[in-house]
């Protein structure tokens, strides 16, 4: 862990485990979010989404992210903010991994808003997560669109656009949010574009993490007992109907992964069903 | 000349009378655009609450059994209904 690194506590981690999602409005001053628009409105970095092969930024995907954006002053100096590079440790660890970034950019008057969809293709791993860091470096109110979420959906498995047939759900969250804003996702979030419907230009980067290490206890534990742990892992986001339960069950079975504590339970709810005597 | 409007209700359970949690509206008229993300709030509080206001269900959710092995396993919402209205456009 960089000495810096402001590390997340356990009920931000259990929040994650039962949303999907941490927001952070502002945690990215304001100079520096400028700055870093400015080295996005001027091309760089190039993704390495659709890069030619042997390309530069084709080669990035699995290289440790330390120091890989160097030339990129005010993006380094994001992620390496204490808060920034906290969340990342805490929820990936030491030596996380650069996946691929991308800057969306929505023109202004798009009307068009983005179906709901998972990103990347379905990912069987029962425990193991990638994070998506959006930030937000420039105001972005409702009518200018931001990304929407839909909390406590990141557990349920779907391939990219199958959801698309949804429109809308009780409980979603448009990323509407002050400049230097940081959206941190598990890769299962369902999500979708907004439309812009002002007269500036949107722009959104995100970039893709994945853990080296096992991601256990990677967080300050010191508040780990706190029963409120339970009653964050225990929310129901209201959309999906009587599954809450089986919402729960699965969170409950990633807070066990990521404590190493293969007993913990709420409610009595894994427990009852693991009773097998013989 | 009669055009199809389709509504599709995501209901809490498996009952038409259980409350919506998400929605869906896709005009065959060409009035109406619909997409993600833009409604606040369900357009009817159940199935049957929008049947009352003349929508037909034209498909209830079949219930499966859970996969042995996979009984935990969420995805898709399991409780779909779909109605529709024949309006003159």
């Amino acid at each position: 862990m960089a000495p810096s690194a402001q590390r997340l506590s356990s009920l931000h981690v259990a929040s994650f485990v039962a949303d999907g999602a941490l927001r952070f409005d502002g945690i990215v001053p304001r100079a520096l979010s400028d700055a870093a628009l400015a080295e996005l409105a001027g091309g760089g970095p190039p993704s390495p989404f659709g890069a030619p092969p042997g390309s530069a930024a084709a080669a990035w995907p699995g290289r440790p992210l330390a120091g890989l954006f160097h030339e990129w002053p005010a993006l380094s100096a994001v992620l390496e903010l204490p808060a920034v590079a906290g969340v990342i440790e805490s929820l990936l660890g030491p030596g996380a991994l650069y996946d691929h970034h991308y800057a969306h950019v929505i023109a202004p008057r798009n009307g068009w808003a983005q179906p709901w969809h998972a990103d990347a293709i379905l990912d069987p791993r029962p425990t193991a997560f990638d994070i998506q860091l959006c930030f937000f470096f420039h105001d972005t109110p409702r009518e200018m669109g931001g990304t929407m979420y839909l909390p406590g959906s990141h557990l349920r498995r779907v391939n990219e656009f199958a959801i698309a047939r949804y429109q809308n759900f009780v409980g979603q969250e448009a990323m509407a949010c002050p400049a230097g804003s940081l959206l941190v996702c598990h890769h299962g979030i369902w999500h979708c574009g907004q439309p812009n419907r002002t007269d500036r230009q949107r722009t959104m980067f995100k970039l893709r993490l994945n853990p080296s290490v096992p991601q256990r206890l990677l967080w300050d534990t010191r508040d780990l007992r706190d029963p409120l742990v339970g009653k964050i892992l225990s929310r129901d986001h209201g959309w999906y109907g009587h599954e809450v339960r089986l919402e729960i069950a699965n969170r409950l079975r990633l807070w066990r992964a990521l404590t190493g504590d293969p007993h913990y339970d709420v409610d009595f709810w894994l427990t009852r069903i693991e009773n097998e005597p013989r | 000349m009669l055009k199809q409007k389709l509504l599709i209700l995501y209901a809490a359970n498996s009952s038409p009378e259980s409350p919506v949690g998400a929605w869906s509206l896709f005009d065959g008229t060409g009035r109406e655009t619909h997409m993600a993300g833009d409604g606040g709030e369900p357009p009817y509080s159940s199935v049957v609450a929008a049947m009352r206001d003349g929508w037909r269900v034209i498909q209830m959710p079949q219930l499966r059994e859970a996969p042995r092995g996979d009984e935990h396993a969420i995805g898709f919402l399991p409780y779909e209904f779909v109605l529709e209205k024949m309006v003159e456009a």
